[in-house]
């Protein structure tokens, strides 16, 4: 890592700091429901930063990306019942998902396959899951101990300390490793599109044809960032299952698939911070409207999703940066110019 | 690298592309030596820049092949052939809209250097160019010229052996066609090029060789003022002009 990167990396560690301190805070400030109900949405935030990551820098809108949380979220929940522990429990549900990812991801990209049609095959295959995992309710549909449970879902073991099954983590010690874990993907994503790799992802991303002209293969650098994602994206459903306890085929919803894209857009494509901000003020905005009845809640997500696209297209964040940018830009110059009145005057 | 002035760089052999039934390059035969400066040209429609695509991988050729350095390079994927140390400018202007001018060299250099070289190669690929003024400003707000100029900037940051150009100086002004005229002739010195142009007046400073496309097929290969002075020649294109 060189000085460059690091000064290209400052707002990614502010935003990492921010996050330790309120890592620290929130548990003492507010109460347990509060914080099991923060650890939900933690997980949900992993899988809008694997989003932002592989749409926003990557240029692949993968329209299935709660594919790859909810595959993480049943591997984890399944492997977890089966060695009696998590520990391998996680790194399995991190390096299945990833395969998977490669898997399709290798016939999407080496098949060249256009940008519309990746976004029906990613959405095909979560609904695929959906319809699958929901029909496995009866008792032969079992993987070692794990029963499937159909439309009920599994119920996922606690996490446990590390190599110590006995020791199993109360739901504020999962907000910690929520916390912890979404701090370690944002700061891990926002080095890697620093990175070489990244700035050439963000290049295919701009114009394919030239990154290829330039000897660039893109089809190994799209791979390569959708299987990361998809990592990404696992880790989001082992929290997601440990913050609410079971993992269910609703997951793989239609609803669920559409609002992952909801929250990127909000947030805003090319910054990871924004989709994060996003997903936690939808989260809250849905919580809340749960508890009244006048309003519907899809349609206030709808009217929401048409607003952003139709007035802040860019999203929240890149909005914002471009309007601080502006300001930065016009006020040196502003002070520049009184300097050189006031020259003109004496003279 | 032993690479000799009289040495073969690129050929092609019966190179044909079809789309239906049309010939767009119909058995082309061609070949370029090391450290030429080939232009080619034709009418509209000739086939030229169908060709340019069948050599920068493109496009697929229907029939026959390309050699690049003696390595058959028929039907590659386009970074396979720029990964052989060939710069390639494309008819309409590639390049990277979303970032700066400095990020589009960067990413082109990164391709073959280290880090810090990169940086270094960058830098001197933009004053170079006389790149300096624009080099923060993201390619999406630049004129039609400066965003050519940064895609040649792009093609010399490679230090490429050979270089693919097609029209390089449409829709510059006078003075920036001059001095890619310049530019390109500072390129020949260290590698072998192939110009595809409209604009004659831009031909008749660079060429050494041309070669003249019509119909799909090679008519002739001449210097410009043979070629001017050709009755055939003037007939399919020049006729008009000239």
């Amino acid at each position: 890592m060189n000085s460059g990167m690091l000064r290209q990396m400052r707002p990614t560690f502010f935003y990492a700091l921010l996050g330790l301190v309120f890592m620290f805070v929130a548990p003492q400030v507010l109460q347990l429901f509060t914080i099991i109900n923060l650890t939900t949405a933690i997980a949900l935030a992993v899988l809008a930063l694997s989003l932002a990551l592989i749409w926003g820098y990557g240029g692949i809108l993968c329209f299935g990306q709660v594919a790859f949380f909810g595959l993480g979220a049943y591997v984890y929940t399944i492997s977890a019942i089966n060695f009696g522990g998590s520990t391998w429990a996680i790194v399995m549900a991190v390096l299945v998902t990833s395969a998977f990812a490669a898997a399709l991801g290798y016939f999407i990209f080496f098949g060249r396959v256009s940008d519309v049609y990746l976004g029906v095959i990613t959405l095909t295959v979560t609904l695929i899951f959906f319809s699958l995992i929901r029909r496995t309710s009866g008792p032969e549909y079992k993987i070692g101990n794990a029963l499937l449970g159909g439309f009920n879902g599994v119920s996922s073991p606690p996490i446990n300390l590390p190599w110590n099954t006995s020791q199993f983590l109360f739901p504020e010690h999962v907000f910690y490793v929520a916390m912890a874990a979404l701090i370690i993907c944002y700061v891990f994503a926002g080095w890697l599109v620093n990175t070489k790799f990244g700035r050439v992802c963000v290049a295919i991303r701009e114009n394919e044809l030239r990154a290829e002209l330039l000897g660039y293969d893109s089809r190994l650098y799209k791979l390569g960032i959708f299987t990361i994602g998809a990592g990404i994206a696992a880790i989001g459903g082992v929290l997601f299952c440990n913050g609410v306890g079971r993992i269910t085929p609703d997951v793989f919803n239609l609803y669920n698939a559409a609002l992952t894209i909801i929250w990127v857009i909000v947030g805003g494509r090319g910054t990871l911070i924004g989709p994060i901000g996003a997903t936690f003020a939808l989260f809250y905005l849905t919580s809340a409207l749960g508890g009244q009845s006048v309003l519907n809640n899809n349609l206030v997500l709808g009217a929401i999703l048409i607003v952003f696209v139709l007035l802040v297209p860019k999203g929240v964040a890149p909005t914002v940066i471009d309007w601080v940018n502006a300001r930065r830009k016009t006020a040196p110059v502003r002070v520049r110019r009184r300097r050189g009145a006031r020259a003109e005057g004496t003279e | 690298m032993t690479r000799q002035r009289g040495d073969v760089v690129l050929e092609t052999r019966g190179l044909c592309m079809h789309f239906g039934g049309v010939r767009a390059v119909d058995q082309v035969d061609f070949t370029l030596f090391d450290r030429e400066l080939r232009c080619l040209i034709g009418p509209n429609g000739a086939g030229k820049s169908t060709f340019f695509k069948c050599l920068t991988g493109q496009l697929t050729p229907s029939a026959g092949e390309v050699m690049i350095r003696g390595q058959a390079m028929t039907g590659a994927e386009p970074f396979e052939v720029a990964s052989l140390g060939v710069g390639i400018k494309t008819q309409v202007p590639n390049v990277f809209d979303g970032l700066t001018a400095e990020e589009n060299i960067w990413i082109s250099a990164r391709r073959w250097h280290d880090e810090r070289r990169t940086r270094a190669v960058t830098a001197d690929t933009i004053e170079r160019l006389r790149l300096g003024d624009i080099r923060r400003m993201q390619l999406g707000r630049l004129a039609h010229g400066q965003r050519q100029w940064v895609e040649l900037g792009m093609v010399v940051a490679a230090e490429p052996w050979l270089v693919l150009l097609d029209e390089p100086a449409a829709g510059m002004t006078h003075d920036e066609t001059f001095r890619t005229a310049e530019l390109i002739e500072e390129i020949n010195k260290t590698s072998a090029l192939i110009v595809v142009e409209h604009d004659m007046q831009f031909i008749r400073m660079i060429s050494r060789t041309v070669t003249l496309f019509h119909e799909g097929r090679i008519l002739m290969e001449d210097t410009m003022d043979a070629i001017s002075a050709d009755k055939r020649a003037r007939e399919v294109y020049l006729g008009h002009r000239a």
